[in-house]
């Protein structure tokens, strides 16, 4: 059919439009990290060099913000989420509490009408007064509250899709309600609750704006801050510290993404459910 | 082994009543089938018995101890669910072993046990793998192995074959009987399938809206449905019920149709009744010979070594079992004999008059 | 009495309730506390800071004064500019092209949907701040790719941010989003039963028709979802803030960054609330809709 070929060829034509589109801007970072003599043009480098990463070993601050500050505000965050959330969903589910579904729609509504700029200026308030303001803890509390909602309907979804018979058959074995949580629950709960440890952390470490209100202290800013200032803050950007840098920073991030997708797909990537 | 005792269950979820009072005796060492359609308060009734469902009101016995209000694990029972709630992360053997480990025995005991449970169901070859990479037929029998490994003193089977396909339902389910007379440990079994509760079960009871309508031997369930609902039930295809009225010694159908009746009628009979007879205890004549019934054919079907014949009476169908694999060539117009021994008569309450 | 189960009520309530106090804390508190605040003239330094004074409707009426609130930099403007922006990015621009790729690589499995796919889902996970970069150097006047790649062409340079701002942060946030909407259609497309278009190529409909009569009313919900969520979003969004500051001289300030700009980094909190509870009510709205929109597709 001479129509069918002629479509597969715009179909297609199309496609590498697409491609393009989303790779071109993202094209510079293939090449910059390992040119030593990078610009802010994309260019392949004459020669392959590490040096850029030696540039970022030897930035205190980056160094600092990436590998302590970063990582206590992600870890934290995702401990955190991952235990409460996993608790209330496991508590909404199996539990015998009237209304349960409403108040999962209710977290889920207020969870997107208090976000953004708009609910930070209330926040820093409170932050403020109750003396977390410039601490971790600040941060960490205010990432966990908006994740929270999302996380536990995830979780209370994964739960459900659980079946009762699980604990039923272990309380006919015999087993007493810990030696249930311990053999039958938590393992069966360890996927989901995967899911959402991850999702928190990559939440945790890609936020810019909580950090950037609640900590003043440049010593204790996580990367994504450190990183926005490298590039905006002085006159000329340090070309060759930023580009390895975004690749130390992002890599994390894009390997637990890439993990978790091959083994949950959209499940996961939605983090809304129908 | 133990008996097990029902005394005035009570169970109801807001205005259903899914069991509404019911006592029931089962002896030690019996094979008790709870049959009934969906929703009738078997898997209710099992589900109180096992401890995971709490009644509203009445007492359990389990032996000579009172468990209404025990934990399941108090009540030294195993359970085999309709989905065989493998745990995923275990092995076979782990999971066979799991009632074994709660109770804190020896770990070479619980292997050695494992491993004879396991020869008796066939599933020694699967020990080391994961319920995902089992069969079908292979989990039910794991979830088998995981109920009788503690010799407990009452298995509960809630619809166990309900997710095998035909063939491998049947196999498991003379297997089941099998092992059945081997381990002999009371049973209470809730299934649907009517031919399953026949096949395996000493005692049947049959149960519809909370109620119990029956209790007896396969046999007699079969031979004597007490009630319309019983009779509809059982058998494949069930009863023959045909409303009728009485007017002395005739029985006038809804159709117009006559029926002389010299047979003696149940004292109480009168008025409109059922009439029910399965069919097998109908024979095929000639419309024009008398005592029998007119009617209309509709279809037959050559079910392998038996036919059914499926004919009106006026709106109503009545099947006529014929074991032959010729299918016979019937006129349209035909009529229908009775064996009067066989027939039933309900009242409008639906309860066999005597 | 009830079902057995593993957690008695006292417990399942000692489970809710970590979670329970830091959703009263960080969403609930928040959203009550700012009502009041938006009445008084509240700030961080000063005199208001420690002795804040009622203010009634004052701030809202300064927010609304029709004399001034288009100006550049105020209020009205910036609501301006995020309709704008929420048109062009969300319902154009992601709804759009998620709609356009979903359909393009509908039923194929090709090295070409696997690197789109690859490349959009990069796009969208890649921290803000990278991403606020990757397009800093993609647009740059002097050295940025697009200006190379335009100049193969013929095309004299342009200054993106400073010519076109608005239209920059609108295909950047295209750009950026547009993977949550694909993903999202393409579930929904695949998750039609194969016999309804099947029936519908016997009876013989057009591609056109196939796509109007069969998957259009299938994935309707599914559009009406996608559209409220990202709307939800996108005028919530802090990103282009990232790449442009919300300049130049305002014109690409967003509610949140006006909001940010009046609230947290002139601390005057009385304003800034009064600022934010105008959002919050116009998300409530929107996830409102939503929420009624996914109940009544869950009790169909």
């Amino acid at each position: 059919m001479k129509s069918g070929w002629l479509l597969r060829v715009l179909t297609n034509a199309l496609g590498v439009l697409l491609a393009l589109f989303f790779l071109l801007p993202l094209l510079w970072f293939v090449f910059a990290p390992f040119n030593e003599r990078a610009t802010l043009s994309v260019r392949i480098p004459e020669a392959f060099s590490l040096h850029n990463f030696e540039v970022v070993l030897n930035n205190d601050t980056a160094i600092r913000s990436l590998v302590q500050n970063s990582l206590l505000i992600s870890g934290g965050v995702m401990i955190l989420t991952a235990l409460i959330a996993t608790l209330a969903a496991y508590g909404f589910s199996r539990g015998s509490l009237p209304g349960r579904s409403i108040i999962t729609y209710v977290l889920l509504l207020f969870s997107s009408v208090v976000t953004g700029t708009a609910s930070l200026v209330p926040i820093f308030v409170l932050i403020y007064n109750i003396g977390m303001f410039n601490t971790y803890q600040g941060v960490i509390l205010t990432l966990v509250g908006g994740m929270l909602p999302t996380s536990i309907f995830i979780m209370r979804d994964f739960i459900d899709s659980l079946p009762r018979s699980y604990e039923e058959a272990a309380m006919v074995s015999g087993a007493s309600s810990l030696q249930i949580v311990r053999d039958i629950v938590f393992p069966t709960l360890r996927p989901g609750v995967l899911v959402v440890a991850v999702l928190a952390f990559v939440n945790g470490w890609g936020a810019f704006l909580t950090p950037l209100i609640l900590i003043r202290n440049a010593a204790m800013r996580p990367a994504a801050i450190a990183f926005y200032q490298f590039y905006s803050d002085e006159g000329t950007p340090n070309i060759p510290l930023i580009s390895a840098y975004a690749v130390l920073y992002t890599l994390p991030v894009l390997i637990l993404y890439l993990i978790i997708n091959a083994r949950y797909g959209f499940r996961f990537f939605g983090g809304i459910k129908q | 082994m133990a008996s097990i005792n029902l005394t005035q269950l009570r169970r109801h979820f807001g205005a259903v009543k899914a069991v509404d009072d019911i006592s029931l005796a089962v002896d030690d060492g019996q094979f008790v089938a709870l049959l009934g359609p969906s929703g009738c308060g078997k898997t209710t009734t099992l589900r109180m018995i096992a401890g995971l469902e709490l009644p509203d009101a009445g007492t359990i016995q389990i032996g000579a101890k009172q468990v209404t209000a025990l934990p399941p694990r108090d009540r030294d029972i195993a359970m085999v669910f309709q989905d065989y709630a493998l745990y995923p992360h275990m092995t076979v053997a782990e999971n066979v072993g799991y009632p074994l480990k709660v109770r804190g025995t020896a770990s070479s005991e619980i292997r050695q046990r494992v491993q004879d449970v396991a020869k008796q169901l066939q599933i020694g070859h699967l020990l080391e793998r994961r319920p995902a990479q089992l069969s079908g037929g292979q989990q039910q029998r794991v979830a088998l192995a995981r109920a009788v490994i503690h010799k407990a003193q009452v298995t509960l089977y809630d619809e166990p074959l309900s997710n095998l396909d035909t063939k491998l339902r049947l196999e498991a389910r003379a297997f089941l009987k099998h092992l059945q007379r081997e381990v002999g440990v009371t049973s209470i079994y809730v299934t649907h399938d009517q031919a399953e509760a026949m096949a395996l079960a000493d005692v049947i009871v049959v149960m519809n809206e909370g109620k119990i309508l029956q209790v007896g031997s396969p046999k007699s369930i079969f031979q004597t449905p007490q009630n319309t609902f019983v009779a509809g039930f059982i058998g494949s295809p069930p009863m023959n019920l045909l409303e009728c009225t009485i007017d002395g010694s005739v029985l006038r159908f809804t159709d117009g149709s006559r029926l002389p009746w010299q047979h003696a009628l149940p004292t109480t009979a009168r008025g409109t009744v059922t009439f029910g007879i399965r069919p097998e205890h109908v024979t095929i004549r000639p419309i024009d010979e008398p005592g029998t019934l007119p009617a209309t054919l509709y279809v037959t079907q050559m079910l392998g070594g038996e036919s059914l014949v499926v004919t009106h009476v006026g709106e109503q169908l009545v099947s006529v079992r014929l074991f032959t694999d010729e299918v016979p060539e019937l006129p349209t117009r035909i009529g229908l004999a009775f064996d009067p021994a066989r027939v039933f008569f309900y009242g409008a309450d639906g309860n066999r008059l005597t | 009495m009830q079902r057995r189960t593993t957690l008695s009520r006292p417990m399942s309530l000692a489970f809710i309730s970590p979670a329970f106090l830091l959703v009263a804390l960080f969403l609930i508190y928040p959203f009550f506390s700012i009502f009041s605040m938006s009445f008084t003239n509240q700030a961080l330094t000063g005199a208001a800071a420690r002795n804040p004074q009622y203010v009634g409707l004052d701030n809202y009426a300064n927010l609304f004064d029709v004399d001034t609130w288009m100006t550049r930099g105020e209020f009205g403007s910036s609501l301006w500019i995020t309709t704008q922006f929420v048109f062009g990015s969300a319902l154009i621009g992601q709804a759009g092209l998620g709609m356009l790729i979903a359909l393009l690589f509908f039923r194929r499995r090709d090295l070409v949907r696997h690197v789109v796919y690859t490349l959009a889902i990069v796009a969208w996970i890649t921290p803000d701040v990278v991403i606020g970069f990757a397009w800093f150097a993609f647009l740059d006047p002097t050295q940025g790719t697009l200006n190379n790649i335009l100049s193969i062409f013929g095309v004299p340079a342009q200054d993106w941010l400073l010519q076109y701002p608005l239209l920059s942060v609108i295909v950047f946030n295209t750009w950026r989003g547009t993977a949550f909407s694909m993903l999202l259609f393409t579930s929904a497309l695949n998750s039609i039963s194969p016999s309804y278009l099947e029936t519908s190529q016997v009876i013989g409909a057009s591609r056109w028709q196939q796509f109007r009569d069969i998957l259009f009313p299938m994935l309707q919900t599914t559009i009406a979802t996608d559209l409220i969520l990202i709307t939800l979003w996108t005028f919530n969004t802090f990103t282009p803030y990232l790449l442009t500051g919300g300049g130049p001289s305002y014109q690409t300030e967003l509610m949140s960054i006006y909001t940010y700009r009046i609230g947290l980094q002139r601390f005057e909190f009385g304003r800034g609330s009064a600022v934010a509870v105008t959002v919050m009510l116009i998300n409530l709205l929107l996830a409102s809709i939503y929420l009624f929109i996914s109940r009544t597709r869950k009790t169909r």
